[in-house]
């Protein structure tokens, strides 16, 4: 059952655009070479052998074999903001961003004010990305009324009026009834249901990772169990009901062997983890800087590297940034007070790219495979590098050094835990639905018409 | 010497400057006229976000005993309960252009955060449950007058050392003058990772005889949001210090105000073991001294991380992944 569009963005004309000469890479069809691309149409017209196509109506692009082209990325997981946090962030700015993170689609979650629990606000909030989103958006709206874990919401209208799946993202559901209650409905409106996965009861009044860092600072731990033992209650649930689930943010070692253990089970089961709980760690935090509180929490080394080895193995199934804007003056506060929460869209694959790529950790193409995966777990078609495919695509300069913030922010929000840091790797070009959504500043200048 | 954040400021000559300015300050504490003119002009903060009524009035009386003008401010009745925030309230007091502000907050690291709001030293009197440096200081001082030096002895703090910023600076300042430090107490109330702080860890006081000091903690019911041991009763059966626990050869000491019949029995406190007054009476020489190195640059800028810039919330800019090995 669904049948609205699932994804909406303001409509733009398309681009045309020759690509020549740039290292076209596609974990999906094993492409990976130089070759000209042109796009037209909102579609990738033809692939050939570079400096062999012409399109006098076209904008050309020389990437003189250094520019790689790659399969537009996918966010399963951001925070718009939208309605009623517009100072934080909003769908024109969020998607923005995305663009310049190279991202040609992502996901909001619900935890707005109102919370995203009706059909009615669904199809408000479906109707403004249609004037202001750069980029596709879709909607997971609320499995309970208020995220209040109590009620479910009218979840088949709420598919009727497109949303990808369900999720009490920022409030989990903590009740095993009230889960599976949804996962059964699940039967009637399809859906995945999208779980943040935390027991209140474990991880109350903790603001970081329990461990050696926060015995030093005397600030509260979160311990990892409250992560892992709510993803492992509802991997069973999910079995037991034969539903499909999706676990947000996974951030260690015990959540990665419970989702190992369910998948070797056969249960319909799949999992994101975001940049930074794959490249930071509670060490991060004893400066105590707001930008590194975020839940789940970073956590130890250890975590760290069993993240990395999921994300390796397929364990776990793609990246999501989890981009959590908040107002400065709501981050400029003591550590325990601060909101959780990073900005993460415009950082994402630099941060990756830097510490996972060119150290050796992952391969480029294994980190493609993983941007761009997110949409598969919501049936939506995930983007691909073939003559004939809708134009999804992102134009990067791999060798470009930056320092994270440098050039000011798309986002409304500058929470990044990765400002300040040296980068390699910048996006220069997004095209998303056919039309160039971002372009880098530097680029104008190389555009020849 | 900028700020007094952490304990981690200090090196042990830092710390040992500091109590011997504070021996020649307790030298004024006895007079009849009570003040020396060091701090003559200077202005000193008092902004309370907690209630406090020992460590407020010690730092009142340190400043006004060196002549500084001191100014209180706590944070019920005023604009904090109008709801301005932490950063606005300092920015508007800095406008007093205070050179010193003493700091409580329930927040860990929020002293650190108003350092780089202002240009006034900071010292910190507690924030949440990281910190209480001027409280270590004290206390190495009251030792140091009972013992000669506390290098090579056992200390044992008992209690509560999660919800503890006293025990904190505490396992930090003993140990960096020469002191190995066991904490033991229920093990809900024993955060984990504490060892890395390089104390022991005991959920018995079974070897407590071997302690040459012994500092209990005070249950900070305020505190708790929950309940963290099943009774009261069962704490102090298990945890009480009391005459029966307590040797005649071991100095007891408890940073206030005690709860007694819990983690004290009425009859230590009252005991020749307890320093507990003179841990109150060095408070006040102790923070003159730690005035008077920040506001008169006692010792210049000699120890620990000293010079701290007055920097906003610092960017680390080393690079992603660092060094690690994956």
């Amino acid at each position: 059952m669904r049948h609205a569009e699932p994804l909406v963005a303001a409509v733009r004309p398309p681009s045309t655009l020759l690509l020549r000469e740039v290292r076209v890479l596609d974990p999906r069809t094993g492409i990976d070479g130089i070759h000209d691309v042109l796009v037209s149409n909102g579609r990738i017209a033809e692939i050939a052998q570079p400096a062999a196509l012409s399109a006098p109506d076209a904008e050309l692009l020389e990437g003189a074999g250094r520019l790689a082209l790659l399969p537009g990325f996918f966010d399963p997981h951001v925070h718009l903001r939208t309605p009623g946090q517009e100072h934080k962030e909003d769908l024109e700015s969020g998607t923005r961003a995305a663009a310049a993170g190279g991202f040609v689609g992502v996901i909001a979650m619900p935890n707005t004010d109102p919370v995203l629990d009706s059909a009615p606000l669904l199809r408000s909030l479906r109707d403004a990305a249609a004037r202001e989103a750069t980029v596709p958006v879709g909607f997971l709206p609320a499995v309970t009324r208020g995220l209040e874990g109590e009620q479910l919401t009218e979840m088949a209208e709420l598919r009727q009026e497109g949303a990808l799946g369900f999720t009490d993202d920022g409030r989990p559901v903590q009740s095993a009834g009230m889960l599976r209650k949804a996962l059964q409905y699940q039967r009637l409106c399809g859906g995945v249901i999208s779980l943040h996965e935390e027991d209140r009861t474990l991880s109350r009044g903790g603001s970081m990772h329990e461990g050696e860092v926060s015995a030093l600072l005397g600030i509260t731990g979160i311990p990892t169990v409250a992560e892992s033992t709510m993803v492992a209650r509802d991997a069973a649930l999910a079995g037991y009901e034969d539903a499909r689930v999706h676990f947000q943010h996974l951030s260690c070692m015990a959540s990665a062997r419970a989702v190992e253990q369910a998948k070797g089970y056969g249960w319909k089961v799949t999992c994101e983890v975001s940049p930074h709980h794959l490249l930071l760690t509670d060490e991060d935090v004893r400066s105590m800087d707001t930008r590194m509180k975020m839940y789940p929490p970073l956590a130890s080394e250890q975590d760290r590297l069993a993240l990395i080895e999921g994300l390796r193995s397929g364990v776990i199934d793609c990246v999501a940034t989890d981009h959590a804007p908040h107002a400065r003056d709501e981050k400029e506060v003591p550590f325990e007070q601060a909101p959780m929460g990073t900005t993460g869209l415009e950082t994402s694959f630099a941060a990756l790219y830097t510490g996972l790529v060119i150290p050796g950790i992952l391969d480029l193409g294994l980190l493609v495979q993983r941007l761009t995966a997110g949409a598969g777990v919501f049936d939506l078609p995930v983007s691909r590098i073939a003559a004939g495919e809708p134009a999804n695509v992102t134009l990067v300069d791999l060798d470009a050094r930056w320092v994270a913030g440098e050039h000011g922010w798309e986002s409304r929000s500058e929470n990044c835990c990765f400002a300040g840091r040296s980068l390699q790797g910048r996006v220069l070009l997004t095209v998303a639905a056919g039309s160039v959504v971002h372009r880098e500043r530097s680029l104008a200048g190389a555009v020849a018409r | 010497m900028r700020h007094l954040l952490s304990i981690d400021d200090l090196d042990r000559a830092g710390i040992e400057r500091i109590i011997a300015q504070a021996e020649r300050f307790s030298e004024v504490s006895d007079r009849e006229i009570k003040k020396v003119p060091a701090l003559r002009g200077r202005m000193v903060l008092n902004l309370f976000y907690e209630a406090s009524t020992r460590t407020r009035s010690s730092f009142e009386l340190a400043a006004k005993r060196l002549s500084a003008d001191v100014v209180n401010f706590a944070a019920s009745g005023s604009s904090v309960e109008k709801g301005e925030s932490l950063k606005d309230t300092v920015l508007t007091l800095s406008a007093h252009k205070p050179d010193a502000i003493v700091l409580r907050t329930p927040w860990a690291g929020a002293s650190e955060l108003v350092a780089g709001w202002c240009s006034a030293a900071i010292v910190n009197a507690g924030d949440g449950k990281h910190e209480h440096p001027t409280q270590a200081l004290l206390d190495v001082y009251t030792l140091q007058q009972r013992l000669g030096s506390i290098d090579g002895a056992s200390i044992w703090i008992v209690g509560d050392v999660a919800h503890s910023r006293v025990a904190r600076s505490n396992i930090l300042a003993f140990q960096r003058m020469g002191a190995s430090v066991t904490v033991a107490g229920p093990p809900t109330l024993i955060p984990r990772g504490i060892e890395a702080l390089g104390c022991e860890v005991r959920y018995t006081l079974d070897e407590l005889p071997s302690a040459d000091i012994v500092y209990a903690l005070r249950m900070q019911r305020e505190r708790m949001s929950e309940p963290w041991v099943p009774s009261l009763r069962e704490y102090a059966s298990w945890y009480q210090i009391n005459a029966r626990r307590l040797t005649a050869r071991q100095v007891l000491m408890h940073p206030g105000p005690v709860n007694r019949g819990v983690e004290l029995s009425g009859e230590v406190v009252d005991s020749p073991q307890a320093v507990i007054t003179a841990q109150v009476e060095a408070g006040v020489v102790v923070r003159m001294a730690v005035l008077y190195e920040l506001l008169a640059g006692g010792g210049g800028a000699a120890s620990g991380r000293a010079l701290r810039s007055a920097e906003p919330v610092r960017l680390q800019s080393t690079p992603v992944g660092g060094s690690r090995a994956a």
